[in-house]
């Protein structure tokens, strides 16, 4: 009995390195600090019923915010151990094995439970602000999507010290992934990871879309709404194409190792060449999914920071829903040398070099927002300036790489790796982090502190370029990327070490990041206008941070930059405000379905992850009751009577 | 709730009350989208079958796999379910609780017996000894027939708890919304049949 | 203090840029921008158009933003115009649209006319000769048809002829590539790809797996052995002399995971390479890939359908 339950913890234990047992520790005790605040501070019901429950799309989408910069510092450990490793030849700091993990962790980390979640948060925190809306369309569903991505990110995550963690990069091919090749739960932690999250991402892309069709403020037509509403529509419509295709291509890798088909294995008929097609046709898209968002921030930080009206608003409306188009079309430039016929290749190269031309021209209408404007560079508008040119370099090289015979050549290589590192940190990172700042206030009422954010800044910059430059130079010396190590006679030592330092710098400047929030915590400049930018949009003509039903009297919009002409308005004395009387706002109600129903949701991965069938059946029962209950429930919603509404706007010094 | 619903009898048409009517209608909009999705999810079945569809390893064959009077027959059956399921929103527009339940019986029970059939199939094809681990060809004809079985399966649940609420509540705006996705979901249901029947088994013995 | 602090920046990485361009002229360990045979040369003024055409757009627009983010800079005393309500210039918007489209439709045109060039030898005066690649957990093996030797981890060729590779997988995918001789293709199972490939001068090139196939992958790596015509020969006489021949169960052997050192065998099983292809191709070959699926399922005849082949252009039907 004893030496079953040790063999079988042998097993289910990641067991043998030092940094998992330190990782282990580490868990356990944040695990037992959390509780014990908890429970001290008797905030156990304070949590349920202000978060857990919440169904308000600002806590949720600051609940967002917290899990990706959580997600963001496990991912950049992962990035930082695997520069250790490459950064002197024929070194064994880590294993292949570990390598080949860390290097399929970071990756699926940093796009599916980074970039992911944290563009989620901004979507939830500033789309039904823009659009002057109380709520998203769906306000219950927008908890469940929060939900499944916490209960996948922490399956995913858990796979660290239980199980083994996946190691066949961050897209899994087959027959790599298949059972043959990689037995053992770490591949189908990382197939249920991605696939509840992804369901709770599909749901999003629903959500957002109605919320902006249906619920903009009256006189907002869809050319009077702000770029970054657009820019997330864009998105949206993408994510409810692409996902899909995930969840099923997911699903069919799973079908092969539960049940022993042959969708993609080498036997009995398979066709591993299909997963290729089948991922890239969600990946490619879901690569616009995630920068796409970061150009509608760019275009609201801009206008705002330079004082002046976006420039060529028509133009960067085209443009978005072009892309959103255009990615559908480009999937196979991630396999070029799988040696199909020439006519493919063809029109793969050039659809994927037209991507190019709307990119360029939102750059072209970025820049000439900027010119005769005021430029002051604050924090939002520093990381949009260094945007740009890191963006022009990503896309050039972008564009470099969707020259097919050249791609043969660059195909897995570090110009690779440094071409897409350069559009998803420079465009995705630098975009998401110009958000944060940038409706910073709105979501807590007081700004970052600037001193310690120019240090993580510049810190953030320099080691990019330091990190990233070298890279580009090391795929031309032909250093192919998953190389856990590599000999000396090659050449690439001296670049892969400054290549390394860079990282450590970018680490340096997270650091700063993290000090930044927590010294603003305390000392940061309050909010008391809800308008510290001098913004453009609706969501500077309420508080900071917003009242929990957003709007107390719904605005009737005239332009798209509204609230820029009301004051103006008001400045120059033509300014007419309607008398509109209050009214009950219609509110939904908290529930605890969500966070319920997606723990039944981790129980039946967990269960599939280990083929435990027992588990998988508990799980489902209990997501399938969950569904149930939800549907006899029909006490959703309430009304906040107008008493309430004026008192909470009298005590945000706003009389109504 | 009862005081909105009281507000919806009287028809004002004040912000609040619209508000209501208002989200009940954006639920059937979100609706369409999510079927807009499972359009992409079959979408993407349908591709896999089509690749896959001749690579039959060495093991057995559509034709000689598919028997085409019992897949009529389940065809049959879905279609009359859901010309029942039109029936059922008719009677609803008609206000008449009984006849609309009575017809959401009429579907649920051609929808169970379609998916009795199928599965009756599916234990005999297993049976014969083409499981889904049998051929590539196999793989993708149980994962798209059988996620569509799913989907059928998922809506007789979901049709019970519609026959409770309206057996309790009568018909309401929430109610009727929650009818007309259910009877657009199962239209959608049927549509992808008519595709697969096409694709799957008249091509198969073709 | 800031507007100084920016151009710095923008300068410091223009810096980076052209530094590395710099040192890629010189150092022989830039392998793709040595090229030693016409495809990685191809390939080569393919990279160095690319790169000029999208330095055409990118250094200007670069300059543009330095200039732009200084002049209207928000201070006290700058002079230049402020017009907050300008946002529209057809003209303008026109111009930028206009100039990507030039630059991609030339971009295009020689991207579309190199993919098809590749597919092809890149001698047609000289007769080539094919080369069977098998990507294996985790070492590469080489089987000559013609000349009847096999290696493992090392590849002689003659210098000047262009090699048609056939490349096929008996373990997960990976990618034959050659650096200094042509771009990678991918090793599939079940499947063969095709790779031309020449030598121009004689020489040892580093050759590897650049797709990511488990946990050796990093140790798969090969040298190629580009020598003359007859130094060639001479080789091929020797290995059928000196070597071991390989058995079906040496075979097996190679095809466990693991590592190996550089093998040379004096024969292999006949039709290994097709048979290998074959295991995995049932049913009818994989649409929109190469068709030689085909052929190999007759392993006898093997050596007649690459000679057929070899003066036509790939089988791309």
């Amino acid at each position: 009995m004893w030496e079953n339950i040790k063999s079988f913890a042998s097993t289910f234990f990641v067991t043998g390195d030092p940094l998992i047992y330190g990782a282990d520790v580490s868990i356990v005790l944040t695990m037992f600090a959390i509780v014990f605040v908890l429970t001290k501070y008797q905030k156990w019901g304070w949590l349920w019923r202000e978060w857990l429950t919440t169904v308000d799309h600002k806590k949720i989408g600051i609940m967002y915010l917290i899990a990706s910069l959580l997600m963001l510092f496990r991912g950049g450990v992962d990035a930082l151990l695997m520069r250790l490793q490459l950064a002197f030849p024929n070194i064994e700091f880590l294993h292949s094995d570990h390598y080949n993990a860390i290097f399929t962790t970071h990756g699926t980390i940093m796009i599916l439970f980074m970039a992911m979640p944290m563009m989620f948060a901004l979507f939830n925190i500033v789309v039904p602000l823009q659009l002057g809306a109380r709520d998203v369309a769906y306000p219950f569903l927008n908890a469940l999507s929060f939900w499944l991505f916490m209960a996948g990110a922490m399956l995913f995550n858990i796979s660290f010290v239980i199980g083994g963690s996946p190691d066949t990069g961050w897209l899994a091919y087959p027959p790599l992934s298949g059972i043959e090749f990689s037995p053992g739960p770490g591949q189908n932690f990382y197939i249920w990871g991605i696939q509840i999250s992804g369901i709770g991402s599909l749901a999003t892309g629903i959500n957002f879309l109605v919320t902006i069709l249906k619920m903009r403020a009256p006189g907002m037509k869809l050319m009077k709404m702000p770029l970054f509403s657009w820019s997330v529509l864009s998105s949206c419509v993408m994510i409810i194409f692409a996902f899909p295709i995930l969840t099923v291509t997911l699903a069919l890798l799973f079908i092969d190792r539960f049940l022993g088909a042959h969708f993609f294995t080498m036997a009995g008929g398979g066709n591993p060449m299909m997963y290729l097609n089948l991922i890239w046709m969600w990946g490619h898209p879901e690569v616009y999914i995630v920068v796409v968002p970061a150009f509608g921030i760019f275009s609201e930080i801009v206008a705002t920071f330079s004082k002046k009206v976006i420039f060529g608003y028509k133009s960067m409306v085209i443009a978005l829903m072009t892309i959103a188009v255009a990615s559908f079309f480009t999937w196979a430039h991630h396999f070029f040398t799988m040696g199909t016929d020439a006519s493919v290749i063809a029109f793969f190269a050039i659809s994927t070099m037209v991507i190019a031309i709307p990119t360029g021209v939102k750059v072209f209408n970025w820049l000439f927002t900027m010119f005769r404007g005021r430029i002051s560079f604050q924090q939002p508008m520093l990381w949009t300036i260094a945007f740009i040119p890191c963006f022009l370099v990503g896309g050039a090289t972008g564009v470099m790489l969707a020259v097919a015979p050249a791609d043969y050549q660059y195909h897995n290589s570090y110009f690779l790796i440094a071409h897409f590192h350069q559009v998803l940190i420079g465009g995705v990172v630098f975009g998401y982090l110009a958000g944060i700042y940038y409706w910073w206030p709105k979501m807590f009422g007081f700004k970052l502190d600037e001193r310690l954010g120019k240090w993580g800044f510049w810190l953030w910059n320099i080691g990019f370029y330091v990190c990233f430059m070298p890279q580009y130079a090391l795929g031309f010396m032909g250093m192919t990327r998953r190389y856990y190590t590599y000999g000396w006679d090659m050449g690439w030592a001296p670049l892969n070490l400054v290549s390394t330092v860079g990282a450590f710098l970018m680490g340096a400047g997270f650091i700063f990041q993290v000090w930044q929030i927590a010294y603003s915590i305390k000392h940061g400049e309050r909010d008391k206008t809800g308008d510290p930018w001098n913004g453009r949009t609706l969501e500077w003509s309420i508080p900071s941070p917003a009242p929990m039903y957003n709007f107390a009297i719904e605005p009737r919009v005239k332009e798209a930059d509204d609230w820029w002409r009301i004051k103006q308005e008001k400045a120059n004395g033509t300014y007419q405000e309607e008398k509109i009387e209050l009214e009950p706002i219609h509110m939904p109600k908290n529930s605890g379905i969500p966070i319920i129903m997606s723990g039944f949701w981790f129980i039946a991965g967990f269960g599939f992850t280990f083929e435990w069938v027992w588990m998988a059946v508990i799980g489902l029962i209990g997501v399938a009751a969950c569904m149930w209950a939800r549907s006899f429930d029909y006490d959703t919603d309430y009304y906040i009577p107008v008493d309430e509404i004026k008192r909470t706007e009298a005590s945000l010094g706003r009389g109504v | 709730m009862a005081q909105a619903m009281t507000h919806h009898e009287h028809g004002h048409a004040h912000d609040h009350d619209h508000g209501h009517e208002h989200h009940e209608q954006l639920k059937v909009l979100g609706f369409w989208i999510f079927v807009v999705t499972d359009c992409v999810l079959f979408g993407t079945l349908f591709a896999t079958y089509a690749v896959l569809m001749h690579n039959y390893a060495g093991g057995p064959t559509a034709k000689e796999l598919f028997e085409l009077p019992g897949i009529i027959a389940s065809t049959f059956i879905l279609l009359t379910s859901s010309f029942t399921s039109g029936l059922a929103v008719l009677a609803m527009h008609k206000r008449n609780v009984k006849q609309m339940i009575g017809w959401l019986i009429v579907t649920a029970l051609l929808g169970l017996a379609f998916v009795v059939l199928e599965v009756n199939e599916f234990a005999h094809l297993v049976g014969e000894g083409a499981t889904i681990s049998t051929s590539a060809f196999l793989s993708a004809f149980y994962v798209l027939v059988g996620t569509h079985g799913l989907h059928v399966t998922l809506g007789l649940f979901w049709m019970v708890a519609l026959m409770i609420q309206l057996k309790r509540r009568g018909i309401t705006p929430v109610t009727k919304r929650k009818v007309t996705n259910l009877s657009l979901y199962w239209h959608f249901l049927d549509v992808v049949w008519i595709f697969l029947f096409t694709v799957v088994y008249l091509m198969g013995v073709m | 203090m800031r507007a100084r602090k920016l151009p710095n920046k923008v300068f410091f990485w223009i810096l980076g840029i052209v530094a590395s361009i710099l040192l890629s002229g010189c150092g022989n360990e830039y392998l793709v921008l040595n090229p030693k045979g016409p495809v990685a040369e191809t390939q080569y003024n393919l990279i160095i158009i690319s790169a000029i055409l999208c330095g055409i757009v990118i250094i200007p627009v670069l300059v543009i933003t330095a200039f732009i983010v200084y002049r209207y800079r928000d201070t006290a005393d700058n002079k230049a115009p402020y017009k907050p309500e300008w946002a529209h210039n057809t003209l303008m918007e026109v111009v930028w649209w206009g100039i990507p489209v030039i630059i991609i439709a030339l971009l295009g045109y020689f991207t579309v006319r190199d993919v098809y060039a590749l597919k092809e030898s890149p001698n047609k005066e000289v007769k080539p000769i094919t080369i069977q690649v098998t990507a294996l957990d985790w070492k590469w093996m080489f089987t000559y048809p013609e000349q009847g030797v096999a290696t493992v981890n090392h590849l002689e060729i003659p210098v000047g002829v262009p090699i048609h590779f056939k490349v096929s997988a008996d373990a997960p995918m990976n990618s034959f590539w050659v650096p200094q001789l042509a771009g990678q293709v991918y090793a599939m199972a079940g499947m063969t790809t095709d790779l031309w490939i020449q030598a121009d001068e004689p020489g040892a090139y580093h050759g590897k797996g650049a797709n990511f196939s488990g946990e050796g992958f990093s140790h798969m790596q090969f040298t190629v052995n580009a020598k003359p015509q007859a130094e060639f020969e001479e080789w091929v006489q020797q290995t059928k002399q000196s070597a071991d021949a390989m058995t079906k169960e040496d075979y097996e052997k190679l095809r466990e995971p693991g590592l190996t050192e550089e093998i040379t065998y004096s024969s292999f099983p006949k039709g290994l390479f097709e048979e290998i292809v074959a295991k995995y191709s049932h049913g009818h070959p994989m649409e929109g890939m190469d068709h030689s699926g085909h052929e190999s399922t007759d392993a006898v005849q093997s050596e007649h359908s690459s000679h057929h082949q070899m003066p036509s252009t790939s089988p791309s039907n």
